[in-house]
């Protein structure tokens, strides 16, 4: 590589194809499970409760991924999920608040458990493993204790709304009754599309505007090309259902919003810098504490809004709520192609783990395979998936 | 007087042409205590290593003869077997076992597998007495200090029925006290026939101990000689270490020097663990605006440690003394505070504190100076990667572009990213910590034009080597230190390495 002489002429991006694995995974994943279900797999109803019931995982995934790359784990997330949930629900049966109330309380609250948790991590230096499985502990201890063993039902529909409902059909409908199309739903479609690809040509002028090397054109049309027809075709089939959920609007906030923390603030290349040297960092100016701090206030937050999600998609606050919630988010995000010892990792890889976990549940159930089988096989493909990021790795080091 | 140990002719070649060793021979007295002296980077540690077999033989030239046979080791166990041991500057304890488990690790006193406590902690116990440490065996080694723990590793070779104890800078990283009752254990070996090879800088410690001296320079050895002979000196010693022409590798370089841009003073600094040792004890110096100032030290000397404490107390405890910038006092209690006030260290550690090497060389030189490419919190990456392709450019590194990962490059690209790092920080001070280790000449030329361009910039460069000629050929003012003090400071025009490799070696009395 060290042969290669730095001439200035039109630079061209070599496409690394291993960060499109994951992706190719998905979807050899979706179209297995599409031919095995005779298409049923991507029903309305079905992609709708897809994006619906995974919604907890794709939230908590994208706090983990964080975490994970500052070098860290979170074990507490699943106990955070079950004691916001009681709280939100506490506060709006028995306390009478407001449905947003709750909501604003169930994120503080969040924060609050991430402050205690970054605490003993960051300014203490114990290690997040034991953090946390004290956290998982305790704040499954404190939701028994604030929901003395019962359950809390009849909740605000508006609340509930957040995890089980759908934007209003403002603009109509194409058709009437059975087969009839949420025309806002299209719209959101066509309008994420526009903007997707607005946005990569602005980048890609503006690199080449400063002489930095740029992806060919061919793959970055194709790239985009694929990116747009599949986003037209999965919001054209959820139309078909009952429109667009809210999550779904919440989630693609959520997921802009941290690749964007991640790739493009000084926190994100922060979090990076630790996970990938603690040392070299501290001895680039970086406040290491401080980070590791917000990092699990972060984490908090986002659990909190799980908790607001579980407990709005449920109807009601159970002391059971999130068992091993954090361990499908962790999957997730190694899945994702995150490393153990930290510094690597992506939102999007994330969130591409946590739908290649959603879509195998999902594909399975529909084929009725036993539970306890398709705890087996999930088991197997998160092994599989890191065992492949492990060794071609290791293939590209030698190159 | 027979030889115990005969090296012949040892040569040892790396990949990519480097010649370690070029043909050393080395003849070991029975019972004697044999001094081997030489630079750093001259050959020492690698002809231990073909001796000990962690360079298995037919992997080096010439031949090996020990207790009337010739080796042919294959592997460090093969050489323990024959009684050969090896103590490493960095001791191989395991902290949380206690001393009796460390002693016997790996050679247990059991019967089928199963370990015979009683009998051990008998044998570690009378072990000990032999090194005289007065603890009881089944004391955890982290409560000791590195003095005592040196004393285990001994401990640990006597239970092998060593012969020929090899000791690898033993006291370079012990206080005053310790170091002495080193030497007495030595003196006291020797006494019961163990011979011993002895790796050392400090010369009052080969006049005390040893019977034997070989000097090593450049992978070859120079001379041997008996320290009981009338002209066994010390400035002999220094003569055989250093006697080499300055290779004309040197940019040509024309000091233009102003005021005084950085000056410190009292600088003491205690070790982090061993927090009664003075790892640099009251340290002033200066450095001119546009002025290369050398740190000449040997391992251990304090060097590295003066500079991490000054840069942001990331190195030592109690640390006392001042900082002024410009002759205003400035407080440098973190790194961004010292980054702050314009002064950069670029590490001798590239790889554990200078670089992540799982990021983009892109990311690595913006680490010190992302506020200067972001506002509200948020990265131009743009920018940064506008920045980096220039210091590419500049600084040539050679990389295809600059999202390659730093672990990719090869060390002398890897120390560019390091300066590009800091060069974009816009310090006003830099401190560079053996710049050209591990590096190959090529690039030690590109590295020394990019320290004589900083200078010409006006900034102030602070220059810390093992490597003499370095020194000589780039600094325009060198200090030298030794044992945490500073010992002297040389103008260019006077300075050579005899004089150096004195003040260096001065120990304290």
């Amino acid at each position: 590589m060290s042969t290669t002489t730095p001439t200035r002429k039109p630079p061209k991006m070599r496409v690394d194809l291993r960060q499109y694995g994951i992706l190719a995974a998905l979807a050899v994943i979706v179209i297995l499970f599409q031919v095995l279900t005779d298409g049923r797999l991507l029903l309305p109803g079905n992609l709708n409760n897809l994006i619906q019931q995974n919604a907890y995982v794709l939230i908590l995934a994208v706090g983990m991924v964080i975490v994970i790359i500052a070098g860290h784990i979170d074990l507490s997330v699943g106990s955070v999920v079950a004691m916001v949930g009681a709280v939100a629900a506490i506060s709006m049966s028995q306390w009478g608040m407001p449905w947003w109330a709750a909501v604003i309380i169930s994120l503080l609250l969040g924060a609050a458990v991430g402050a205690w948790q970054g605490f003993w991590v960051a300014f203490v230096g114990i290690p997040a493993f034991i953090v946390t499985l004290a956290g998982m502990l305790l704040f499954r201890g404190l939701t028994l204790v604030f929901l003395t063993g019962g359950t809390i039902n009849a909740l605000p529909g508006e609340f509930n709304a957040i995890g089980g409902g759908w934007l209003p059909e403002l603009f109509g409908t194409i058709g009437e009754g059975r087969g009839s199309r949420d025309i806002l739903t299209i719209v959101l479609g066509v309008l994420a599309v526009a903007m997707l690809i607005t946005q990569q040509v602005r980048s890609r002028a503006k690199q080449r505007s400063l002489e930095l090397p740029v992806e060919r054109s061919v793959s970055f049309w194709i790239k985009n090309g694929v990116a747009a027809v599949v986003i037209l075709a999965l919001t054209f089939q959820l139309s078909a259902y009952r429109g667009t959920p809210i999550i779904l609007i919440i989630l693609a906030v959520l997921i802009l919003l941290f690749t964007f923390v991640l790739n493009q603030t000084v926190f994100g290349r922060h979090v990076y810098a630790i996970g990938g040297n603690l040392f070299a960092a501290q001895m680039s100016g970086v406040k290491t504490s401080w980070i590791n701090f917000f990092v699990f206030v972060n984490m908090g937050v986002l659990a909190g809004l799980a908790g607001v999600v579980t407990t709005a998609r449920a109807g009601g606050a159970v002391a059971s709520a999130g068992q091993s919630f954090e361990l499908d988010a962790i999957a997730a995000v190694f899945i994702g192609g995150a490393a153990v010892t930290g510094g690597v990792g992506t939102v999007i890889g994330a969130v591409i783990g946590a739908l290649i976990m959603g879509v195998l549940n999902m594909g399975l159930s529909i084929l009725s395979v036993d539970a306890a089988w398709q705890q087996t096989i999930k088991g197997l493909v998160l092994l599989l998936a890191v065992a492949f990021d492990v060794m071609s790795k290791r293939r590209a080091g030698r190159r | 007087m027979t030889a115990i140990l005969s090296m012949n002719q040892i040569t040892k070649d790396f990949s990519g042409g480097v010649r370690a060793l070029d043909g050393v021979s080395l003849e070991v007295e029975r019972g004697h205590v044999h001094a081997i002296c030489g630079e750093n980077g001259a050959g020492k540690s690698t002809l231990m290593k073909v001796l000990s077999g962690v360079y298995p033989v037919g992997s080096y030239g010439g031949s090996i003869n020990f207790e009337n046979h010739e080796t042919a080791y294959k592997s460090i166990n093969d050489s323990e077997a024959d009684g050969i041991v090896i103590i490493h500057q960095e001791l191989a304890l395991s902290p949380y076992l206690s001393i009796a488990e460390n002693i016997f690790l790996g050679n247990e006193i059991a019967t089928r597998g199963v370990v015979d406590w009683p009998k051990t902690n008998r044998e570690a116990t009378m072990l000990l007495a032999r090194v005289g440490l007065d603890e009881l065996p089944s004391t955890p080694v982290l409560e000791l200090g590195v003095g005592k723990q040196q004393l285990v590793e001994i401990a640990k070779a006597l239970s092998k029925q060593v012969k020929l104890l090899i000791l690898d800078e033993p006291t370079a990283a012990l206080n005053d006290e310790d170091s002495a009752h080193l030497l007495d254990l030595i003196n006291s070996l020797r006494g019961q026939g163990i011979t011993c090879i002895i790796i050392s800088h400090k010369l009052k410690e080969i006049r005390r101990i040893a019977d034997t001296v070989t000097i090593i320079r450049d992978g070859q050895t120079i001379e041997t000689f008996e320290m009981k002979e009338a002209d066994a000196t010390e400035a002999r010693i220094i003569r055989a270490m250093v006697g080499r022409d300055l290779d004309s590798m040197f940019p040509p370089h024309t000091p233009d020097i102003g005021d005084e841009l950085f000056r410190v003073e009292n600088w003491t600094v205690h070790h982090p663990v061993d927090t009664t040792r003075k790892v640099v004890d009251d340290a002033s110096f200066s450095v001119r605006a546009g002025e290369i100032v050398g740190f000449a030290g040997l391992m251990g000397a304090g060097r590295t440690e003066l500079a991490m404490s000054i840069f942001g107390r990331s190195y030592g405890s109690h640390i006392s003394g001042t900082a002024f910038k410009e002759g205003k006092e400035i407080s440098v209690k973190s790194v961004s505070e010292a980054i702050g006030h314009g002064i950069a260290y670029a590490t001798e550690d590239r790889k554990h504190f200078g670089l992540n090497l799982i990021g983009s060389i892109a990311v690595n030189i913006s680490a010190a100076a992302l506020s200067k490419l972001s506002r509200f919190g948020i990265v131009d990456r743009f920018a940064e990667n506008k920045v980096a392709e220039d210091y590419r450019g500049q600084m040539n590194i050679k990389t295809p572009n600059v999202s390659v990962l730093a672990g990719n490059l090869s060390g002398g690209n890897q120390q560019k990213v390091v300066l590009s790092k800091w060069m974009f920080s816009g310090p006003d001070i830099l401190i560079l910590d053996e710049p050209t280790r591990g590096i190959d000449v090529g690039a030690k030329y590109e590295i020394y034009g990019i320290i004589n361009d900083l200078a010409r910039q006006g900034k102030a460069v602070v220059v810390i080597s093992s490597e003499l000629p370095e020194l000589l050929g780039l600094c325009d003012r060198i200090y030298a230190i030794s044992e945490g003090t500073i010992t002297g400071e040389i103008d260019r025009a006077d300075a050579t390495q005899e004089r150096l490799m004195h003040l260096m070696t001065a120990g304290k009395d």
